[in-house]
């Protein structure tokens, strides 16, 4: 499959990896996926008191698409406060990434991660949800 | 040193030039183009006998008489033709198949179609080496069986079944023998007599032969009967029609040829090719050989690199030319059917990567890929969650995963 040089940019200098500890109160972390499907991303943002995400960070086991789909969430969250990064839309991810059809799944798994990562450091800090944390 | 480096030779062999030269004699106008099957002039009568130079050449690679080859146009065609032949012709005495779940998808898509067609098939589970056990081989021949497939050499994980076992069995119980050997011709001895196969498989283009043409062994003594699938002039006994393609079948035959004469020095060239590569990988952590080591061809290697799936890690191998048991790239997401029926787990069957070794491949080749491999696995798995927790002890198969 021929993938798109964004994506094959992303894959070769993934942005923004590693971990946080999960433990910190101001880290929110987010797992999705499973081995069984073939992915599996760990999307973990750092909260300040303005609710600004302050930084970002991800691991990913899966193809170059999710690779990348995560990759270039952690660019996009960093610096929104965590009702925008709430917002963002698997379809931006695969516009920007012009993902073929058979990799959109990638993209709403990046959606499906920062949202479970505001939902994780939302449960913690005791702050209601207003983003719908799926 | 070229690159990509090809090591995917179980996905086709480039045609050896020697071949190569000899076909380009079958084709122009000052070359044999004829149709073998004219009988009127010459132009027929030597590409005829170029066409059965061809055939006794396949036959002699596999012990068998010119009189009980057929050309096709691939190993696709020829376990078509052999087992909806069979169906066909024996429908009567039974409608009952019994074959292996970790068949080539040219066997088990053909025996989907008969299942449609009200015959009843047994797909029966491997070892976890890969092998079949004979055991339950033998516990699945009922009263109605009137076919067993069983492929020779598996295209995936390269291990070799006990063909001469597996044709003693079905003699024994009166039950046809199908083996599809489209990965085995010049890469282990085959001999159909010694291992009572009645029908036998065979491609050009795994075997340094050109693509489009293959051929099916159909025993005469005691004779095995097919119902056609290709009507039309008769040819090949009434059992292929189709005006022969000169050029291919010259083609299959000399690489046939060539595998005969070359097979037991080329063998352990490879061996010794495949080991190095295996040597030079195996010490890392978490890596995994599938499939059986001993009953193995010379040329394959096929290993799961835990915690890194195996699509990324194809799309970093760029410089060298290899597949995944992963069928991510083609839309289902599904692992490699063979590494499941084999009892891996989700993620090594996800991590799995398949080198094949061949005729042109170097020492220096081997070397690169070992080294761009370890390199590459080692950065995937920086970026790998599961590698992460692995390295913090938690226990991946007691997570409860999400699974979307």
């Amino acid at each position: 499959m021929a993938y798109s040089d964004k994506v094959l940019d992303h894959y070769e200098n993934p942005r923004n990896v590693g971990s946080f500890d999960k433990n910190d109160a101001q880290v929110g972390t987010g797992m999705v996926g499973a081995p069984a499907c073939g992915d599996v991303m760990k999307l973990q943002i750092k909260v300040n008191e303005q609710g600004i995400i302050e930084d970002a960070k991800f691991k990913t086991y899966g193809c170059g698409s999710a690779i990348a789909s995560s990759s270039l969430l952690t660019e996009w969250v960093k610096g929104k406060s965590i009702e925008e990064a709430g917002k963002i839309k698997n379809t931006q991810i695969a516009e920007e990434l012009a993902l073929p059809p058979v990799k959109i799944h990638c993209s709403v798994l990046a959606e499906d991660a920062i949202k479970a990562a505001i939902a994780d450091y939302q449960t913690k800090t005791g702050k209601g949800s207003k983003a719908d944390a799926a | 040193m070229k690159k990509p480096i090809y090591l995917d030779y179980s996905a086709t062999t480039p045609v050896d030039p020697r071949v190569a030269d000899k076909m380009c004699s079958y084709l122009t106008p000052d070359g044999e183009f004829g149709n073998p099957a004219s009988r009127s002039h010459p132009f027929g009568w030597h590409a005829e006998e170029a066409v059965e130079e061809a055939r006794a050449n396949v036959a002699a690679l596999i012990g068998a008489d010119p009189k009980e080859i057929v050309w096709t146009s691939g190993a696709t065609e020829s376990d078509n033709l052999a087992i909806k032949g069979v169906a066909s012709f024996y429908g009567k005495k039974g409608k009952h198949i019994v074959t292996c779940k970790t068949e080539h998808k040219a066997v088990l898509d053909t025996c989907r179609q008969l299942e449609r067609e009200g015959f009843e098939v047994t797909y029966l589970d491997p070892e976890p080496n890969g092998l079949l056990d004979l055991g339950k081989l033998e516990a699945a021949i009922r009263k109605d069986t009137i076919l067993v497939s069983v492929m020779h050499v598996n295209n995936e994980i390269g291990v070799i079944q006990d063909i001469a076992a597996i044709g003693k069995l079905a003699r024994e119980r009166g039950v046809l023998f199908h083996c599809d050997a489209a990965q085995s011709t010049g890469k282990v001895p085959i001999d159909v007599n010694a291992m009572n196969v009645d029908l036998l498989s065979m491609s050009a283009h795994k075997t340094y032969g050109p693509k489009g043409v293959g051929a099916l062994y159909v025993r005469r003594k005691p004779r095995v009967r097919l119902e056609a699938q290709m009507h039309g002039g008769g040819h090949e006994r009434g059992m292929r029609s189709g005006t022969l393609a000169t050029h291919q079948c010259v083609g299959m035959g000399e690489a046939f040829r060539f595998a005969r004469e070359e097979m037991a020095t080329e063998i352990e060239r490879i061996r010794g090719l495949r080991d190095r590569l295996l040597n030079a990988l195996k010490d890392m952590p978490e890596v995994y050989v599938n499939g059986d080591l001993e009953n193995r061809v010379a040329h394959n290697l096929n290993m799961s690199f835990n915690f890194v799936e195996g699509e990324s890690l194809i799309m970093a191998l760029k410089d060298i030319a290899v597949s995944s048991g992963s069928a991510c790239t083609s839309a289902s997401l599904e692992p490699s059917y063979v590494l499941r029926a084999l009892g891996r787990n989700d993620e090594l069957a996800h991590s799995s990567i398949r080198f094949t070794i061949g005729r042109f491949t170097t020492a220096e080749e081997i070397d690169y890929a070992a080294a761009l491999v370890r390199e590459k696995v080692a950065k995937l798995r920086e970026l790998s969650p599961l590698w992460e927790m692995h390295q913090e002890g938690v226990d991946l198969s007691k997570v409860q995963w999400a699974a979307h």
